[in-house]
């Protein structure tokens, strides 16, 4: 057995069950208060300004009321393994990070060219476009863990690395292997229906992995080849809606 | 039998005067073509500081103000948006680059095939460079986050030991158009050496002190003619790849993006035939506007430059058709459903006028109009003309990047683009580099006369037969 204190670098990973998706919204509010995201309000928000790491993609069909409803489809930033993002950066502030084997936005780096937004196809990067101050007592609820940020640069879903960082801490100073389910991201601990199911996936046996090779797992946008880490599932049974 | 050649008065009156109507057979003696020169140059109206004292206040407060406020607010108070994260920070960049590139083309590449008509008016296109070139460095920075960083971008010793990543195409950009603002400055600098020592031997006060520090000493000796013909000729030759190169790389920042309708092999070549579309318009506008405003200059600007340049107009006009043409039919053809998409929002989605106004300017009026000589020597016309390519060829780039970047492979994000402050700073731009040509026009002599006399002195009527033809002889 390797020594787990000198164990570094895993390939974490997540899959999505669309067929368990109720399109209930609570990622989306468990990602914002984990990761300080601020609300940019009614009217920034309807004019494609809103900072959400993670969006509940909604479609549908038909002229109302023959309206058929396709699965909800949460997007986030699918931590590619060939990322666009990355090259396009002048100033090296997205780049790959080696231990989480996930892209990481620098924000001290970022000098807001944006390129990096316009060349992602899954349309995951959000901006800083004003300083946007939390209301109120909103503010007491910062989590320490996770850098506030300001305006004029860009941010986007990190896989909670603060979290995985943490449980790979953790288990470091126990010395003994993570196990799988562990670390949770913001987004899967409040997930009602489990259908975000995130861990290693340089881990056969953990349940991403096997839920990976699932007969339903497909990639969004598999055809660019950006070796993205999400996988989502679909076309399989569905609960409860579109009959 | 040998025909014997030699310079003589043309045998009649009619013939004398048809050769006078060019400029380069109309010569005037030195001392009064420079004294026209300076006359042009110190010549102010009311007017003049009128104009200039508004576009002062424009400046002020559209380019310093405007972007002050948006540096302080944050993008927000702009347009741009999700998915549209470019706006027309960047159409105004590539419009401005597309502009600069005229003075050197039309400097540079028209003296490296010794073009005649170029003489009086390569010093009015290469100012254009410059300002242009400043215009699209401003607009560049303005689209920053934190433009208060910038400095980023440039690779520099630092205790982080970082470079810029030379993988990013932004990274080539920011080099590539630092080397040609550099180049082209010293290009515009080097052609005016023996004018600023015209200059200096003929003004007084602080504008002696000022033409004596750039004239460089010039006294017009053969050994600094030699230096100085040696230093153009390597420039003039050595900055027509870094114009090709500079808006190339501009094309590259949109190509080498991974976007249905960007990721288009052509872009290179089809970025800089548009970019000489606009700004071989532009300088017939720049012609038009000193011509009738500045003294002395119809002498020197005339019916025939604009004929040329309205041929030269016509012909960029019909590359940037063929290659609009290619680029649409290879993304048609190739199937891809977002680029269909894409196709279809550019000709029927609610800014397809915009795409219409491109190909009516950029298309049908230089193609209806500047096959006749008549409208192609009417300063009038060729302002009307310059001023309809350079509105079609703006949207063209509007077309490229807000309407482009409005259609992506996520649906769910698909969102209109509504221009804010940036429209404010654009104008800012356009009144900066007008009121730094005007007054550039009344600090440096904006003719190159020893250019002109050069041409001048190389070209004589000779009998041949009883053809009178006009000649050329090598003098460089």
């Amino acid at each position: 057995m390797s020594n787990p204190l000198e164990e570094v670098g895993h390939k974490w990973g997540m899959v999505i069950d669309q067929d368990l998706c109720t399109g209930c919204q609570a990622c989306v509010t468990a990602c914002a208060m984990e990761n300080n995201i601020a609300f940019v309000g009614e009217q920034d928000a309807a004019y494609g300004r809103s900072l959400q790491w993670i969006r509940v993609e909604r479609f549908w069909e038909g002229e109302f009321p023959e309206v058929k409803s396709t699965p909800f489809q949460p997007v986030l930033c699918q931590q590619c393994g060939q990322a666009p993002c990355e090259p396009v950066c002048p100033v090296y502030a997205s780049v790959h990070s080696e231990n989480q084997q996930i892209n990481i936005q620098v924000y001290n780096r970022c000098v807001g060219t944006r390129y990096c937004a316009n060349n992602c196809p899954y349309q995951a990067r959000v901006f800083n476009w004003r300083d946007y101050r939390e209301p109120g007592p909103l503010d007491n609820a910062l989590n320490p863990d996770v850098t506030v940020r300001r305006r004029g640069i860009m941010e986007k879903c990190t896989f909670c690395v603060q979290r995985i960082v943490q449980g790979e801490d953790t288990a470091r100073a126990e010395g003994r292997q993570m196990a799988d389910g562990e670390v949770v991201p913001a987004c899967a601990q409040a997930c009602p229906t489990e259908a975000i199911v995130f861990g290693r996936l340089d881990d056969p046996d953990s349940l991403v992995s096997r839920l990976k090779r699932d007969g339903r797992a497909v990639q969004l946008l598999e055809e660019l080849g950006t070796q993205p880490s999400v996988t989502y599932l679909k076309g399989g049974s569905s609960y409860g809606r579109n009959g | 039998m040998a025909a014997t050649a030699k310079p003589i008065a043309p045998a009649t009156h009619e013939e004398h005067a048809e050769s006078r109507q060019h400029l380069m057979l109309d010569p005037r003696p030195r001392g009064e073509m420079n004294a026209m020169v300076m006359e042009s140059m110190h010549t102010t109206s009311w007017k003049f500081w009128g104009i200039a004292f508004l576009l002062g206040i424009v400046v002020l407060v559209c380019l310093f103000l405007a972007w002050g406020y948006m540096i302080s607010e944050g993008l927000g108070v702009a347009g741009v948006n999700r998915p549209a994260y470019w706006g027309i920070f960047l159409v105004n960049t590539v419009f401005w680059i597309g502009i600069s590139h005229a003075g050197t083309f039309v400097s540079a590449l028209l003296r490296v095939f010794k073009a005649e008509f170029r003489r009086p008016f390569t010093r009015a296109a290469e100012l254009m460079t410059t300002f242009g070139l400043i215009q699209a460095g401003l607009s560049i920075f303005m689209h920053m986050g934190r433009v208060w960083l910038s400095y980023w971008l440039a690779p520099y010793p630092n205790a982080r030991g970082l470079w810029p990543n030379f993988h990013s195409p932004l990274a080539w950009d920011f080099l590539a158009i630092n080397t040609y603002l550099l180049a082209s400055t010293m290009y515009l600098f080097l052609p005016l050496i023996p004018d600023l020592a015209m200059a200096r031997d003929r003004s007084t006060g602080w504008r002696k002190v000022v033409y004596r520090v750039l004239a460089l000493g010039f006294r017009g000796t053969e050994g600094e003619w030699a230096h100085l013909r040696t230093a153009m000729n390597i420039f003039a030759f050595a900055i027509l790849p870094v114009m090709f190169s500079v808006h190339t790389i501009v094309a590259w920042d949109f190509a080498a993006a991974s976007r249905p309708g960007w990721s288009s092999t052509i872009f290179g070549p089809y970025f800089v035939v548009g970019a000489l579309h606009s700004g071989v318009a532009a300088v017939a506008m720049v012609l038009v506007v000193v011509r009738g405003t500045m003294k002395n200059m119809k002498y020197f600007i005339r019916a025939e430059h604009f004929d040329a340049i309205g041929k030269l107009m016509l012909v960029i006009s019909m590359g940037w058709a063929y290659f609009f043409f290619n680029d649409y039919l290879v993304q048609w053809y190739g199937g891809d459903h977002w680029t269909h998409t894409l196709l279809a929002w550019h000709e029927s989605g609610p800014l397809a006028w915009i795409w219409g106004l491109m190909l009516v300017c950029n298309v049908a009026v230089p193609w209806f109009l500047l096959w006749n000589r008549k409208i192609r020597s009417r300063p009038g016309w060729m302002f009307v003309i310059g001023l309809l390519i350079n509105v079609g060829m703006w949207c063209e780039r509007y077309v490229i990047i807000p309407i482009s970047l409005t259609i992506n492979r996520m649906p769910f994000t698909w969102q209109s683009y509504r221009p804010g402050i940036e429209i404010v700073l654009g104008i800012g731009t356009l009144a900066f580099f007008i009121l730094l040509y005007m007054l550039a026009s009344r600090l440096v002599p904006l003719v190159p006369v020893w250019e002109v006399q050069e041409g001048q002195m190389a070209h004589s009527l000779r009998k041949f037969g009883r053809k009178t033809v006009v000649s050329v002889s090598e003098l460089e």
